[in-house]
């Protein structure tokens, strides 16, 4: 029965996360944009874009600029999560790629890294006056829903083990719709529903910063409007309305 | 109102403690219904101006990839808290650039999200009532969409989108600015911001042909709708006789006479200036290009060169081609539009121009980034050339050149306080409070280095900080324009040397603070 519902529910979390996210990202890259934005001085070619963003999403370049207390707890708490979700790729292939066991014992400790991150996150929305003043109800929830997934998954590593074997059973029983026994071991629930939770609320939430970085105007675009004529279709539109080329009024 | 006739100046970046609610009554007057009307706007306030807002709400969203993703996107880190002038100069809260944000994001995640729908409270999503909409009108005209917090933020979400979208939809319920919406109107009808129809246009620039012709024994001129000339020269008509614009305007003036070219300016688009950026307004920003480009067909010109002016820089160089392009009835051999300062130093690496650098030796020099030029723009070939170009050009016609803190130039230049549309003095206090991250740099160059004078490129910036740099303890002559020094140290062929002095100002220390 257990296992049934959570079977369930991981099909449709997993549901939820993808349809969510295919449709906010396909929203994204739909909306036009009209006028180039970048926030300069902005590279002049596609590939100083690249570098850009590549600077902005794995390094947090501007954040950087902004404020090192707040660069250095986000970058660990994202850096370790990346190393905690990678690692738990070896419960869901059989057998396990080679990198993953590479990563293991890094992935073991970014869990204390991550929850360290977080802590010192939440830390600062109750001590900055001004984060406090901008922290609403679900930023909050937010970190503590981070910080339970992270606390449960700590207990089972390091206080109570949790029958992994039977766990990556189940896991690879979903992938392969052919449904395991999930072990009944309460911290392991607490784990699983609390990223299931995780799972839902992405589409719907602040997590879309994760997929909206890439769409931003302000770090996405070229600075060449004198060298390339930029047309959105909103401007196309107007430029078609135009009584002949050059005759404009 | 508080009493901030002198204000006195703090430690720099020192963080304000909050201050909640304390620039809730600044806002500037509301548009009267001809000036609304004159743009297509709703004379005033629709009764049913919550759906109105809605809808046009939606239309933004579905026709804005910027304001979509900035909607979405922030996780309030707080990495812009501290960034924005007008939070550091009041203290209140909600001039945080995320505070200032969330004031419309809260209207859309009521009602364009799943969260905001259902969960209302835990995301903090709310109705559009009337306290709302006073808020709106407040807090986004207390933001000069400087972009300084963009810069900062991790997803790059720019609050100048965001406040651009809030007046857009302000406008379209009845409840415009009348301070751009009135000049707005001015251009459409006459040309310029001030009103400045072409006969009194042409009747000034005689006089100051005369002014330039005694000072210096050589007839420089400065010719008006002369068809068939190379140089289209569109300015803000701030120059055309404010101090100090209209020294920068004697500038181009010597330097075109210098290069030997012809040039005209245009009585039909005789502003550069484009306010329908401050309120968001595509189709009037376009409709204000669109003046720029008849002007240069019927002129016949083949290049169009910008004047000292920070948005219109920003409107020249992003959106003109966008809006009113394809130019290619221009020679492709210059970029369109051109800065004025990439003209100049275009001349001087070249070695075309006679310079005196020792005319300004009675002034030490610091120089003021515009926040539209700097994180709006570009200058030269190469990312940064806004900042590298003004500065060798103040360098190859000053001895005297002191750079401000590193962390309030460039990039991270601060606003002098009275962009985005409002330099109006119904926002006198806003102003004064926002520019004292500027002045507080200003004075510590003055007091450190010996610096008399600041120069800048943007009409905006020279008459905010002749009008606030008083109330901070400066003299409000100590705001130049960068080609009023170019002005100075040019030497034209067959000047008469003795005539030609700089201003007899000596070298008396800025501030009494």
């Amino acid at each position: 029965m257990l296992s049934t519902i959570f079977a369930i529910l991981f099909y449709l979390a997993t549901t939820v996360l993808i349809v969510g996210l295919v449709y906010r990202i396909q929203l994204y890259a739909r909306t036009p944009a009209p006028l180039k934005i970048p926030t300069t001085p902005a590279p002049v070619t596609a590939q100083g874009v690249v570098l850009r963003m590549f600077r902005e999403v794995v390094f947090f370049e501007s954040l950087f600029k902004a404020n090192k207390w707040t660069w250095l707890f986000g970058w660990v708490f994202h850096a370790a999560l990346l190393l905690v979700v990678l690692r738990h790729l070896r419960y869901f292939t059989e057998p396990v790629w080679l990198w993953v066991t590479w990563i293991q014992p890094f992935g073991k400790y970014a869990g204390f890294a991550m929850l360290a991150g977080l802590i010192a996150l939440w830390g600062r929305r109750f001590l900055v006056e001004r984060i406090r003043y901008i922290s609403g109800p679900s930023d909050h929830l937010m970190l503590m829903l981070l910080i339970g997934i992270a606390v449960s998954g700590l207990m089972m590593k390091y206080v109570a083990h949790t029958d992994i074997v039977s766990l990556k059973a189940f896991v690879l029983g979903l992938l392969h719709f052919n449904w395991q026994p999930l072990p009944a071991d309460p911290v392991l629930l607490v784990h699983l529903s609390l990223v299931l939770v995780l799972m839902f609320i992405f589409p719907v939430s602040k997590l879309l910063h994760a997929p909206g970085v890439f769409f931003s105007p302000g770090r996405n675009q070229v600075d060449n409007p004198r060298e390339k004529r930029h047309l959105a279709p909103w401007a196309a539109a107007l430029d078609a309305s135009r009584s002949k080329p050059g005759a404009n009024s | 109102m508080a009493d901030f006739d002198t204000i006195q100046i703090n430690t720099l970046f020192e963080i304000p403690v909050l201050n909640p609610g304390v620039m809730k009554d600044s806002s500037p007057f509301v548009a009267a219904p001809e000036h609304q009307e004159a743009l297509g706007f709703p004379g005033e306030l629709v009764d049913d101006w919550q759906a109105r807002a809605i809808e046009k709400f939606a239309e933004l969203l579905k026709n804005s990839r910027a304001l979509q993703v900035y909607m979405d996107g922030c996780v309030k880190c707080g990495a812009c808290t501290d960034k924005c002038h007008y939070f550091l100069g009041t203290g209140d809260p909600k001039n945080m650039p995320v505070a200032r944000q969330d004031l419309l994001r809260k209207i859309y995640r009521r009602y364009f999200t799943f969260a905001g729908k259902y969960f209302p409270k835990l995301v903090g999503a709310e109705d559009l009532t009337k306290e709302v909409l006073d808020d709106w009108y407040s807090y986004f005209h207390q933001c000069s969409q400087c972009r300084r917090c963009s810069v900062y933020c991790p997803y790059g979400i720019d609050t100048a989108e965001i406040s651009m979208a809030a007046r857009e939809i302000m406008d379209h319920i009845g409840k415009g600015q009348k301070y751009c919406n009135e000049i707005i109107g001015k251009v459409h009808k006459i040309g310029n911001n001030l009103g400045l129809p072409e006969k009194a246009l042409i009747n000034t620039l005689e006089d100051l042909e005369e002014d330039i012709e005694d000072e210096t024994g050589v007839a420089v001129r400065i010719p008006v709708n002369e068809k068939g000339a190379d140089i289209l020269l569109v300015t803000p008509s701030a120059d055309f006789f404010a101090e100090p614009h209209i020294d920068g305007l004697i500038g181009y003036a010597k330097v075109f006479h210098a290069a030997g070219v012809s040039w005209t300016v245009s009585s039909y688009a005789s502003e550069a200036a484009n306010f329908a950026m401050f309120i968001g307004s595509q189709e009037q920003m376009k409709m204000l290009t669109d003046r720029i480009r008849k002007a240069a067909e019927d002129l016949g010109v083949k290049r169009i060169i910008f004047g000292e002016c920070g948005h219109a820089w920003r409107v020249a160089y992003n959106f003109m081609n966008t809006l009113s392009g394809p130019f290619d009835f221009l020679d492709p051999n210059y970029p369109v539009p051109q800065h004025i300062c990439e003209f100049t130093w275009d001349l001087i690496q070249k070695g075309e121009l006679n310079l005196d650098k020792s005319k300004n030796d009675h002034m030490t020099l610091t120089f003021h980034d515009s926040c539209n030029v700097a994180r709006g723009s570009r200058m030269g070939d190469t990312p940064g050339g806004q900042f590298e170009i003004p500065r060798a050009i103040i360098r190859a016609v000053c001895n005297n050149f002191v750079d401000m803190a590193a962390d309030t130039i460039g990039e991270a230049t601060f606003c002098c306080g009275g962009g985005g549309g409002l330099l109006t003095d119904d926002l006198m206090e806003i102003r004064t409070k926002g520019a004292s991250p500027r002045m507080t740099a200003l004075q510590e160059v003055v007091e450190e280095h010996g610096v008399t004078h600041m120069a800048a490129i943007c009409a905006i910036c020279k008459t905010q900080f002749a009008k606030i740099m008083p109330k901070y303890g400066i003299g409000m002559d100590r705001i130049v324009s960068l080609h009023q020094l170019v002005s100075n140290a040019i030497i034209l062929d067959g000047q008469d040397e003795s005539e030609s002095e700089a201003d007899d100002e000596t070298a008396e220390h800025v501030a009494t603070a």
